[in-house]
């Protein structure tokens, strides 16, 4: 094979010029997968990206690799018939918040619920981007937009729950602005056999600026988010004095300086459906509600159970055994010769 | 007395019940013996939309015609000699395609005081007692109380079960008015019930308990013989379109040494094609039930792009909804069938009954300048053929293919000599592995002399591109919004569409001269009904002639001329006139059309009377 050489992050890249906005998140996004791919040895030919519409969906351009850039909402519905009919190839889809969550909802929750050997990345960044600036289903309720000038009436869409509901075998949530978790959450993404779903909030510095800021800016992000990771104690806070523990199925904050110990703290199990049920609904809002939780970022639930692709090729290597003659087929099983 | 045997030359039988009376079964049963006893024939099953439409009631009826004969048979009969009337909304609802002094066979049990109130005859009159059936031979039989009568000896069955079996009764009874042998039926239900013994015996029971109905009843007088007809030899079998287009793409994909896909949502008529191809597997077949026709045609679309013959399968409404990603085939410039098994529309419309009014949809339903091949199927075992066809075409030429069927062919069976695998087209493709000599750089769009780009799949060393549906530059297929590279793309998109016509074969005259006054333009299922109008209007001295367009887009290079040697052209369509607007449109002729819209084929009858009366009664 022709990649078998080592690969860099330069030999995923093409010589395309870059079209996003100067600033876009999506330019960390890029680079982090570019990044990743040779660590995690992908093979360059093997390796094809499927987007619908949207800002993020130009990624494939970027890539040396193969890719389609298909229409709007239905990149997870192409992408699961190349993945069915051609398992050995790595697909990654790439997709936003308005492509995945509204358009092409319907099609997400089933590429969920199938498990194609996938990873799915949701480029979140609570805004229609391409079409300059509407709210979009993760948008918050009041937002004001240019097609919501006195505020959005709508109820938004959480994706980690969202996935998680439509029995998604992986989910996990990444930032943008934290390169080095954002990677860790790439190759746990594609070393996870089933579909990844990969919520990453991401900045849109034109339409949504700051969005996120308050979980990615140095000086809120200790005490406003919580980085989950297998085995260890739920803990965040400035010098890590906050945990989180159960109270009930309730979590509740409680600080390791003020009589709490460490053994009360749940102990994060990405192989436990009620506490990643309880993880992606830790979703307040910072900027509304005064005592919250922090939102949590890191790999919520995983769940190895087979894949769509490898139960329809099973089915067809069982059927094979039957026999297949062509002439048979057509004859059918009631003939009459007329001499 | 035993009953004398009249030879007839071709006998329409309509069996007709309640949805739940298994009349397509019946028909199907009696359909095969004929078939293999040599008769030609065509069928057509008429069903309502509902699973089980209200007990009793006209809505709920389901029919099923068969026209078998000694003689070439090319529709399912306009006018039915044998009316099987399992109940009084049968009877109501079929009664005026019954010919004059036809046999009614009626189950008196299905005349009852309810039933009769829900086939809205007034209060207290009954067709079976009031004389208003004179002009008929009928034939009162009560169906239910006979089968019951049969199984008293059969234990372990409920009342229910037993009248389950009241269909076989009919059948039973109809083999012994035409002297058919029974074996077909009796094979079937050991296949059918082997591992049920009580249904298995309570049926083969009341089959025989039918037949010998016949043989000791005095009443019937009459039995009548349909002798073989004298058709070409060979090896036959009874076919439905859908059953032809499942087997035909599995043939295709065979010729093509490629693997084949199907992803579908389930539609009506279009769902036993995705029956058909799910039982396939051991032909290596892989059928994906999508989650939505959106769905379904993108994944096909994934599919070819790794490399396999990709089809979707659907009717109308679904096929309104895989507009946008057809779209996206077209400027992928990827190989995709397209199949739609068309209904009654618009919106839901009549999804059990025929229509041919997504012609135009086909050909020019999407957004932009968005040229597709157009092929159609004109009976069903000829969908064998053009499911063959649009593979090759859409493989051959790199570009999505609409294949157009229909409920009427779908459904319906004819015999058909099918022909020997190895007498099967070849498709010819071959994958783009590398660069060729003198060739520097891999050039996604550039094309062949079919104006075709080469098929590269993903996994090949060095070859890596990028497909989407913005505009592609003319070489690179890089996204391009260059004002100039667009009017190119679309002009050689137009172009590599309207270049198959060099890649096809000439339009032919089905019947009759090359020249006269008449041509009788047709397309699609409309194929027996116009055959069999022609061939009896010739046979009566009249100059017409019949030519059946299968190539909707692009239309064969000789059919401007072929059209030019006649003083009229007739095109009977059933829809609100399509065909008719492109005819016009192409070759600036003053046609005529015949259009009914009906949910129903177009009768022999009527056509013939429209043609004597607009071109011959002077």
């Amino acid at each position: 094979m022709s990649t078998a050489a080592v690969l860099t992050a330069k030999d995923f890249a093409n010589e395309l010029d870059i079209r996003w906005c100067p600033g876009c998140g999506d330019y960390s996004i890029l680079k982090q997968v570019q990044t990743v791919l040779p660590q995690i040895g992908a093979s360059i030919e093997n390796t094809v990206f499927v987007s619908g519409i949207g800002c993020s969906s130009r990624f494939p351009y970027y890539m040396n690799t193969y890719g389609l850039h298909t229409i709007h909402g239905r990149a997870t519905a192409v992408a699961s018939g190349l993945k069915a009919s051609r398992p050995d190839l790595d697909v990654w889809i790439i997709s936003g918040d308005g492509d995945s969550m509204s358009i092409g909802a319907g099609h997400t929750i089933h590429l969920l619920r199938r498990n194609l050997n996938v990873n799915m990345l949701v480029f979140n960044n609570q805004i229609y981007g391409l079409t300059k600036g509407q709210y979009s289903p993760t948008s918050e309720e009041n937002k004001v937009t240019k097609s919501s000038p006195m505020g959005s009436i709508d109820h938004p869409f959480n994706p980690a729950a969202l996935a998680l509901g439509a029995d998604a075998s992986f989910v996990a949530r990444s930032m943008d602005r934290d390169p080095k978790h954002l990677q860790e959450m790439l190759k746990r993404a594609y070393n996870h056999k089933g579909t990844s779903f990969l919520e990453i909030y991401q900045n849109c510095n034109i339409f949504n600026d700051g969005a996120f800021e308050i979980f990615t800016e140095k000086s809120s992000k200790k005490m406003q988010t919580l980085f989950v990771e297998q085995g260890k104690p739920l803990i965040f806070g400035e010098n890590n004095e906050l945990g989180i523990k159960l109270d009930g199925f309730k979590p509740v904050v409680v600080n390791l300086n003020e009589g709490h110990s460490i053994d009360e703290l749940w102990i994060h199990d990405e192989k436990d459906l009620s506490k990643a049920s309880i993880l992606v609904r830790m979703f307040d809002n910072p900027m509304l509600e005064g005592d919250h939780l922090p939102r949590p970022f890191g790999v919520f639930y995983v769940n190895e159970r087979p894949t769509y692709e490898s139960a329809f090729h099973n089915q067809i290597a069982s059927a094979k055994g039957k026999k297949a003659e062509l002439d048979a087929l057509i004859a059918g099983k009631e003939t009459w010769t007329v001499a | 007395m035993s009953a004398t045997i009249e030879k007839l030359s071709e006998v329409v039988i309509k069996f007709a019940g309640d949805s739940g009376d298994g009349m397509q079964l019946t028909g199907g049963q009696f359909t095969n013996a004929a078939a293999l006893y040599g008769n030609d024939l065509a069928t057509f099953p008429d069903y309502p939309a509902e699973i089980r439409a209200p007990q009793g009631t006209i809505p709920g009826v389901s029919g099923f015609q068969l026209h078998f004969s000694s003689n070439e048979v090319y529709t399912p009969g306009d006018y039915c000699d044998v009316l099987v009337a399992m109940n009084a909304a049968a009877l109501k609802a079929n009664l005026k395609n019954l010919k004059k002094g036809g046999i009614i066979i009626a189950n008196t049990d299905g005349y009852d005081t309810k039933n009769l109130r829900l086939a809205n005859y007034p209060d207290g009159v009954n067709p079976l007692e009031d004389g208003s059936l004179d002009g008929y031979k009928v034939y009162k039989i009560d169906v239910t109380r006979l089968t019951r009568e049969s199984l008293a000896e059969v234990a372990g069955l409920g009342m229910k079960e037993k009248d389950r079996s009241k269909n076989m009764f009919v059948l039973g009874f109809l083999y012994w008015m035409y002297n058919r042998n029974m074996d077909f039926t009796i094979n079937f239900l050991n296949e059918k019930f082997g591992k049920k013994p009580d249904i298995l015996e309570a049926n083969l029971r009341v089959l025989k308990a039918g037949y010998n109905y016949g043989d000791t009843t005095e009443t019937f007088m009459n039995r009548y013989d349909v002798p073989k007809a004298k058709v070409e030899a060979g090896t036959y079998r009874s076919i439905m379109g859908n059953q032809a287009v499942a087997i035909g793409f599995v043939a295709a994909a065979q010729q093509a040494n490629l693997p084949l896909f199907l992803a579908s949502y389930p539609i009506t008529p279009a769902t036993d094609i995705l029956h058909d191809l799910s039982k396939y597997k051991n032909f290596g077949v892989e059928t994906m039930q999508c989650e939505d026709e959106i769905a379904s045609i993108c994944a096909a679309i994934g599919a070819s792009y790794g490399g396999h013959l990709a089809i979707t399968t659907s009717s109308g409404p679904g096929i309104a909804l895989k507009g946008e990603a057809m779209g996206l085939a077209v400027m992928m410039e990827l190989p995709l069938v397209v199949v739609n098994i068309q209904r009654g529309g618009p919106s839901t419309g009549l999804p059990t009954k025929t229509e041919q009014a997504d012609l135009l949809q086909a050909i020019y339903g999407r957004n932009g300048e968005c040229p597709m091949i157009v092929i159609s199927c004109s009976t069903p075992s000829d969908c064998f053929d053009v499911a063959i066809e649009a593979s090759r075409l859409s493989l051959e030429h790199m570009t999505p293919v609409m294949l157009l069927s229909d409920g009427y062919i779908a459904n319906g069976a004819e015999p058909w000599k099918f022909p020997k695998a190895a007498d099967l087209p070849t498709i010819n493709v071959k994958f783009k592995t590398g660069l060729e000599e003198g060739e520097e750089k891999y050039l996604p769009y550039k094309r062949n002399e079919k104006l075709a780009r080469a098929w590269v799949l993903p996994g090949t060393p060095d070859m890596q591109h990028r497909l989407g549906g913005l505009e592609k530059d003319f070489l690179t297929g890089a996204v391009s919004y260059d004002a100039e590279n667009h009017e190119r793309m679309v002009k050689v998109r137009q172009a590599k569409v309207d270049n198959v016509a060099d890649y096809i074969p000439a339009q032919k005259i089905e019947v009759g001269a090359e020249k006269g006054k008449v041509l009788v333009l047709g397309w699609g299922s409309t194929y027996g009904s116009i055959k069999s109008t022609v061939l009896e209007l010739i046979a009566e001295g009249h100059s017409v002639s019949h030519a059946h367009v299968r190539y909707m887009n692009p239309l064969p290079k000789n059919l401007g001329d072929l059209i030019k040697q006649f003083d009229h052209v007739l095109i009977p369509e059933i829809n609100n006139g399509q065909f008719i607007k492109i005819v016009r449109d192409k070759f600036l002729v003053d046609a005529k059309g015949y259009n009914k819209i009906q949910g129903t084929p177009i009768s022999k009858t009527e056509l013939k009377s429209f043609i004597i009366e607009n071109y011959f009664s002077k």
